[in-house]
């Protein structure tokens, strides 16, 4: 059990966190506004949670100009999918050997 | 017990959230129903024009025979009744999946809806005009199980980014069109099966299978 537990992922802790990354997992790449309006998040608690992902190297931020509005982009980088990947193993693992 | 129930939950979400971002789910069994009475209204009106001998009014007749004027006055009676079909069935459609969405708190226009749409355009934008051609040359007949097989490789293009079940209706579609090919005799009736009862009978299961609870 404890072998189990010690396979979770201390990045994806937070359930918003998991939430960003699922997200990420099946689309190319999602702006700020799409990730609020989709988790319902306040745009201060998505910010942290981003660059804490962002720091983790899970994902890759663009910022590019629509017009003269900033458009930040968020994707899962390789590393970021694969964590999420054995985080979710070991979830399922965890259920299983209840 | 408690942990394992949370981390029950703690998938279902990640599950739920997946699907939601990426696909467009709002869609509406209603939009179906009402795109399917449409269609076969403008069906129905078609038929009564062409009562007389509508299976070979239609054009399915030894080549040469397209010069009279009967024929060339037909072209642009089944175009007008063809948009007004479209342009009323695309109306109505969007209103009831404007109202799903609303009531799921959903937007109407986000991502997946433009990836929807656009997979959708291709397909029907090259039948459109593949079918405006086919009637520049006079093949009426043709144009009919064109714009099923044309709109059957649409949905099955766009169901990708929605539920599955659009995935079936695309091949019934698409099969119909083929059939429509073979007797050529019956298009107005495959047309008419095609996009008026398949889409009644999709948007009714639609409706029975992921809307009557929520509504």
């Amino acid at each position: 059990m404890i072998d189990l537990l010690a396979q979770f992922n201390k990045a994806f802790e937070s359930k918003a966190r998991l939430n960003i990354m699922s997200v990420l997992m099946v689309n190319d790449s999602m702006s700020f506004n799409a990730l609020k309006e989709l988790l319902s998040l306040t745009d201060g608690n998505l910010a942290t949670h981003l660059r804490a992902l962002e720091e983790s190297g899970y994902i890759a931020v663009s910022k590019q100009f629509v017009g003269r509005k900033p458009n930040t982009t968020y994707a899962a980088t390789d590393t970021g999918r694969q964590a999420f990947q054995d985080h979710l193993n070991a979830l399922e693992a965890f259920i299983k050997n209840l | 017990m408690y942990e394992s129930h949370e981390h029950l939950q703690t998938l279902t979400e990640i599950r739920s959230l997946m699907e939601r971002s990426s696909k467009f789910l709002s869609l509406s069994g209603l939009s179906g129903v009402s795109a399917g009475v449409v269609a076969l209204a403008g069906a129905a009106v078609v038929y009564t024009r062409l009562r007389a001998d509508w299976v070979s009014a239609l054009g399915y007749l030894p080549a040469g025979s397209y010069t009279d004027t009967t024929h060339a006055a037909l072209v642009p009676f089944l175009v007008q009744v063809a948009v007004a079909v479209l342009v009323l069935a695309l109306l109505s459609g969007t209103y009831f999946t404007v109202r799903k969405a609303r009531r799921q708190e959903q937007r109407v226009w986000n991502a997946s809806s433009r990836r929807l749409l656009w997979a959708m355009l291709i397909p029907l934008a090259t039948g459109g005009l593949f079918c405006l051609v086919l009637l520049m040359h006079k093949l009426i007949w043709l144009a009919f199980p064109a714009t099923l097989i044309f709109y059957g490789l649409a949905l099955l293009n766009g169901s990708r980014y929605t539920v599955r079940d659009v995935e079936s209706l695309g091949y019934c579609e698409i099969g119909l069109g083929l059939l429509a090919l073979v007797w050529p005799g019956y298009n107005l009736l495959a047309w008419a099966i095609g996009f008026g009862v398949l889409h009644i009978v999709y948007g009714l299961t639609m409706y029975y299978k992921y809307e009557r609870n929520t509504a």
